[in-house]
C-alpha cells in the first residue's frame, strides 16, 4: 500500500500515469455515496479493481497493495448518470452538418441505430465529463414517423469507445410530437404505433415459419426488423408521453402487446396517474423541474411531479427531454438539488437527498435495465467514481477527480482552454492566439 | 428552453419612448396668419401605467441575513417597510416600531426583489402555441415602430412562477431577435392584473432592442432579403440611424422654428428618443468582435448601448465593455445551441466581474427566469474556483442593483435602501444555495407571495379549472 502524500490532484496526475487497469485504487477518507438511495457515508472507502467496483462503504479495509488516493473533506460518488440525452450527437445545434440528432428527411425511423452517430470528441462530452456526468441515454430524435430509432447507453471517457450498450431502447413519441408525426392526431400516432408492432409480429411470424403479413405492409422491412425485439420484450421500449390521458393509453398497450417492456420519459402529468403508473411497474424518467403548461399536454406540470410520483411508488428518475439535452446534462445535479429543497416547501412534494441523487445514478440505469453494471458504488458495478469538493447538488460543487471504469479522466476541455487564455482579456506581449 | 436555439432570436427588442404626437388643437385655419400655430409635440407616453401598490402591512424582518443588492451584506440584520416604501435596513439595533409586523429571519435571508432585464413573458407566453406567439415581428428587419407592450398577454402562467420560485418583482419585456432593430421593450412589476398597463412600471423609461449577429441576417437572408450576411447587418442598422438623425434634426428645427410639422413615423420616434439618451438600448450581442463594432457604431451616430445581451463573449473584452460604461447581461452557462454562442464558458460573468465591467444574470427564458439566484450561484462558484474573490452579495447584485441601472429604475427599486420601493424577497435559506426558496415576496411592500399562505398564490384566468389550478406549482 503506497499512501499518498500529495494532494487529490497530484495523485490524480499520478493516477493517469499509470495504468489504470488491472491494479487497485482505494479511495479513503471522503463522504461516500453509494447512490442507490442509501444516506452518504462519512469516512468510507471505495475500492476499485479492474476497473470496477470491488467494495464501498465504512469499515472497507484497504488492500495491500492498492494505490490509495485520500479524499478527506471530499465527497465520493458514483459517477453522474443522464437520464436523457442526445450527448455525442451535436457539436453545435443551429449548425446541421455538426448535428446527427434527427434524420428528418430520411428513409428510415424505427431502424435508425444511433451509434454511427456518436463522437465521443464532441466538445459536450468532455464540457459533462468534467461536470461528472460519466454515463448517458442516447436517444435520437424522431424522423417523420413515430418512431425515432434505437438509442444506446455510453461512457463519457476520453477515448473512442464511448457505446456501452448499442440498441438499448427504442424510442417513440405518443404525446403532442407523436400526433403531428402522425399526420395530426393522437389517434392516428396509436394507429401508427399498432400497425407498427403487428407488422413485426408478422414478419417474426414469417421468420419462424407462419404465413407472413399481406399485402398492405406501411414499414419497409428494415424498420419493422426492428420492432421485433420491442414486441417480443426483448429490448424496452422508451415512450415520450407528457399527457395523464396519454400516460394511461400507453399503459394500456400491453393489452394488446403483453410483452412490451414499457420505460416513460417526460411525464410531466404522471402525479395525476402516478397510482396507475406504480401499479402497472413501468419506470419513469422524468423531466425534473417542468412547471408551466409549455404546451397542452404539459398543463399540470408541477415541480412536485416527481416527489408525488415516488411517494406513489413509481420507479422514478430524472431526464432532460428535450431540454438542452445536447450541452447542458450537467444541469441534472441542479435539477435533483432542486428535488431536495421543494420538501421545505409547504404542499410541495420533494425528494429526500438519498433519492435526489439516486435519480441521476442509479435511477436511469435502473429503468434502463443496466444497473447491474452501472449507476452505483455497489460491488460488481462499473468504476465510474466522481471526487466532489463539496455536496454535488450544491450549486458551489464541482469535481476534483473522475474515474471511469476505473480509468483517471482528464478534466480539460474547450471552455477550460478559453477561460484560461481569457483569464485577463488584455493581450500581453504577444497576440492572445499565442497564449496557449 | 422552449424555443431551442431560436430562444435567443426571441430577444431582440427596439425600444422607443416617444411615439405619440399629440396636436393639442389643430390651429384654426381661418385664423389670421399673424395668429401663432399651437406647436405639435409627441406624447412620449401614450399607454401610461395605471400600476397602483396593493396595500401592505407595515412589516420588519429581524434577526435575518440581507443582501443589500448593492454588493452590501448585513449578518443579523433588520429590513423595515412602510407605505410601500424602506424605511430602515441595517444591523440588530435598528429601531422596529412597537406596534407592527415582525417577522423573525433566524436563519433566513433578505434580497431585493430579482429583476430580470431580459424576459419574454407574456409576448412569448404558456401555452407556447403559435396562436401566442407574439415576440418577434419578423417581416422587416427594421420594425422599430412596435412595442413589446402591444404583445404582453397577462395571462401568462411564467409571471406567477417567476414570482413565487423565482422572486421576481420587475422585468422587461423585450422584443425578439429576429430583427436587426427589433422594437421598444417595456418594463413591468412583476404583478398579477388584467391589463399590461396595470403591470407598466411606472416611470421606467423605454428600451430599444437591437440585435447583432445570426439571426436577422438568417431570417431576412434566406428570403433572398437584405441583410444576408453581418456586413449586410450593419449596412442597415448604419442607413436606419443615418435616417433617425435626419429625422431627428426635421423636429429639433420644429421645435427651434415652428413651421409644417415634420410627418410623423412611429419608428422614428423610437430612434430619435434613443439619440435623446431617452430610450436604453438593449443589443442582443453574442461575439466580443460584433460587439466592438456595435460600440464604435454607437460612437458614429452618437448613441449609448445599456447593455450588451447573451454576450457569450464578453469575457474577452471585459476591459473595453468597461471602459465604455456597457453592461453585459449573461447566462451562467449557455453555449453551443448555435454557431456564436460556440465559445460560451460557465466563467463569462466571474471574468466580466473582475474587470469591473458591469454584469447582469438574464434568463431569457420561462424556466431559468424562476431560478436566477441559482445561475448567478453557479457563475459564483466557478468564479471563485478560477481564484476570482468574489462575494455572495456581489453575486446578488447581478440580478437587483445592475439590471435595475442598465434598466433606468435603480433611483426607484434594485436595492434595499431608505425611500425605494419594498420590493423585497425573504428566502427561506442563503439564495445562492440550491435548496433555497422564497418564503415571502413583497412587491411595493404587498405581500404576494407566501409559501405558507395558498391564497398568496397567484393563479391565472389560464389556469383556472385546469388540473393543477392552484398547485404549488
Amino acid at each position: 500500500m503506497m499512501k499518498s502524500l500529495f494532494s487529490l490532484s497530484v495523485a490524480a496526475a499520478a493516477l493517469l500515469a499509470s495504468p489504470a487497469l488491472a491494479q487497485t485504487v482505494a479511495i479513503t477518507g471522503g463522504k461516500v455515496v453509494i447512490g442507490d438511495g442509501s444516506a452518504p457515508i462519512e469516512g468510507g472507502t471505495v475500492v476499485l479493481r479492474d476497473g470496477k467496483v470491488v467494495a464501498a462503504g465504512s469499515g472497507v479495509a484497504v488492500p495491500a497493495g492498492a494505490q490509495v488516493v485520500d479524499a478527506s473533506g471530499r465527497w465520493v460518488t458514483p459517477g453522474l448518470f443522464a437520464g436523457f440525452s442526445r450527448l455525442g450527437l451535436v457539436e453545435v445545434e443551429a449548425v446541421n452538418e455538426t448535428n446527427d440528432s434527427s434524420a428528418s428527411r430520411g428513409e428510415f425511423s424505427a431502424a435508425i441505430d444511433v451509434t454511427p452517430a456518436i463522437n465521443p470528441k464532441v466538445s459536450a462530452v468532455a464540457v459533462n465529463r468534467a461536470a461528472g456526468i460519466t454515463r448517458a441515454v442516447v436517444a435520437p430524435i424522431a424522423p417523420a414517423a413515430i418512431f425515432a430509432g434505437m438509442g444506446a447507453v455510453i461512457d463519457l471517457g476520453d477515448d473512442y469507445n464511448a457505446v456501452t450498450r448499442a440498441r438499448a431502447f427504442q424510442f417513440v413519441e405518443l404525446g403532442e410530437t407523436g400526433s403531428a408525426k402522425a399526420g395530426g392526431s393522437r389517434a392516428s400516432a396509436f394507429l401508427e404505433f399498432r400497425n407498427a408492432l403487428i407488422e413485426a409480429r408478422a414478419l417474426a411470424n414469417g421468420q419462424r415459419g407462419v404465413p407472413a403479413h399481406p399485402h398492405d405492409a406501411l414499414l419497409n422491412r428494415q424498420d419493422a426488423a426492428a420492432l421485433v425485439p420491442v414486441v417480443n420484450g426483448e429490448m424496452r421500449l422508451l415512450v415520450h408521453v407528457e399527457r395523464a390521458a396519454d400516460i394511461l393509453n400507453v399503459l394500456k398497450l400491453r393489452e394488446e402487446f403483453p410483452a412490451l417492456k414499457l420505460v416513460l420519459a417526460g411525464v410531466s402529468e404522471g402525479w395525476l396517474v402516478a397510482n396507475q403508473i406504480a401499479a402497472a411497474g413501468v419506470p419513469v424518467i422524468a423531466s425534473a423541474l417542468n412547471d408551466l403548461p409549455s404546451e397542452f399536454e404539459k398543463t399540470a406540470a408541477t415541480q412536485s411531479n416527481i416527489g408525488r410520483m415516488k411517494r406513489a411508488g413509481v420507479t422514478v428518475s430524472i431526464g432532460m427531454i428535450n431540454d438542452n439535452d445536447a450541452h447542458r446534462l450537467h444541469y441534472s445535479p441542479q435539477y435533483a438539488g432542486n428535488l431536495v429543497a421543494l420538501q421545505r416547501v409547504p404542499g410541495a412534494s420533494g425528494l429526500t437527498w438519498d433519492q435526489a441523487f439516486a435519480a441521476i445514478s442509479s435511477g436511469p440505469a435502473q429503468a434502463l435495465g443496466v444497473d447491474a453494471m452501472l449507476g452505483s458504488l455497489k460491488p460488481g458495478r462499473a468504476g465510474d467514481v466522481v471526487i466532489w469538493d463539496g455536496d454535488p447538488l450544491e450549486l458551489s460543487s464541482a469535481p476534483v477527480a473522475v474515474m471511469i471504469d476505473g480509468v483517471q479522466q482528464p478534466l480539460d476541455n474547450r471552455q477550460a482552454r478559453l477561460r484560461d487564455r481569457y483569464r485577463t482579456p488584455q493581450e500581453g506581449a504577444l497576440p492572445k492566439a499565442y497564449e496557449r | 428552453m422552449r424555443y431551442g436555439y431560436l430562444a435567443p432570436l426571441a430577444a431582440i427588442a427596439v425600444v422607443g419612448c416617444a411615439n405619440t404626437t399629440t396636436a393639442e388643437k389643430p390651429a384654426s385655419t381661418s385664423s389670421s396668419s399673424t395668429a401663432k400655430a399651437e406647436k405639435v409635440s409627441i406624447n412620449e407616453n401614450p399607454y401610461p401605467s395605471t400600476y397602483k401598490p396593493y396595500p401592505g402591512q407595515p412589516t420588519a424582518i429581524r434577526n435575518v441575513t440581507i443582501f443589500d443588492g448593492e454588493g452590501g451584506q448585513i449578518d443579523n440584520g433588520v429590513v423595515f417597510f412602510t407605505d410601500g416604501k424602506i424605511t430602515a435596513v441595517g444591523d440588530a439595533n435598528t429601531p422596529i416600531p412597537a406596534d407592527i409586523a415582525v417577522i423573525d429571519g433566524r436563519g433566513k435571508f433578505v434580497t431585493p426583489g430579482i429583476i430580470d432585464i431580459h424576459s419574454h413573458l407574456g409576448d412569448y407566453p404558456s401555452p407556447g402555441v403559435s396562436a401566442h406567439s407574439d415576440g418577434n415581428e419578423a417581416t422587416s428587419p427594421v420594425t422599430a415602430d412596435v412595442w413589446a407592450e402591444h404583445s404582453v398577454w397577462p395571462q401568462d402562467p411564467g409571471f406567477s412562477r417567476a414570482l413565487a420560485n423565482g422572486g421576481v418583482t420587475s422585468l422587461q419585456i423585450l422584443p425578439g431577435s429576429a430583427n436587426l432593430f427589433g422594437g421598444r421593450s417595456v418594463t413591468l412589476k412583476n404583478v398579477p392584473a388584467r391589463t399590461m398597463q396595470a403591470m407598466k412600471f411606472p416611470g421606467a423609461p423605454y428600451g430599444l432592442k437591437m440585435a447583432c449577429g445570426e439571426n436577422p441576417k438568417r431570417v431576412y437572408g434566406s428570403r433572398n432579403q437584405k441583410p444576408a450576411s453581418r456586413m449586410g447587418n450593419l449596412a442597415v442598422n448604419r442607413q436606419t440611424w443615418a435616417r433617425a438623425a435626419e429625422y431627428k434634426a426635421r423636429w429639433d428645427e420644429y421645435e427651434k422654428k415652428g413651421g409644417t410639422p415634420p410627418a410623423r413615423d412611429i419608428g422614428m420616434d423610437t430612434l430619435k428618443a434613443a439619440l435623446e439618451g431617452k430610450i436604453q438600448i438593449h443589443n442582443h450581442c453574442y461575439r466580443a468582435d460584433e460587439m466592438a463594432i456595435v460600440i464604435d457604431m454607437a460612437k458614429e451616430f452618437g448613441y449609448t448601448v445599456s447593455t450588451f445581451h447573451h454576450a457569450v463573449e464578453s469575457y474577452k473584452i471585459a476591459d473595453l465593455l468597461r471602459e465604455n460604461n456597457i453592461c453585459s447581461a449573461v447566462w451562467a452557462d449557455w453555449w453551443g445551441f448555435k454557431m456564436e454562442s460556440y465559445d460560451g464558458i460557465p466563467e463569462n460573468a466571474a471574468i466580466i466581474q473582475n474587470a469591473n465591467a458591469c454584469t447582469i444574470i438574464h434568463s431569457d427564458d420561462q424556466d431559468q427566469i424562476q431560478r436566477l439566484n441559482q445561475e448567478a450561484a453557479k457563475a459564483l462558484g466557478d468564479g471563485r474556483r478560477m481564484g476570482f474573490n468574489i462575494s455572495d452579495a456581489t453575486a446578488i447584485r447581478w440580478l437587483t442593483y445592475n439590471p435595475a441601472k442598465a434598466m433606468g429604475i435603480a433611483d426607484q427599486t434594485g436595492s434595499l435602501k431608505p425611500g425605494k420601493m419594498a420590493d423585497v424577497v425573504l428566502w427561506n435559506a442563503n439564495p445562492l444555495s440550491v435548496y433555497a426558496r422564497p418564503e415571502k415576496v413583497w412587491v411595493d411592500g404587498a405581500l404576494l407571495y407566501d409559501a405558507n399562505d395558498p391564497k398568496r398564490r397567484p393563479v391565472s384566468d389560464f389556469e383556472l379549472g385546469q388540473p393543477g389550478e392552484g398547485d404549488t406549482k
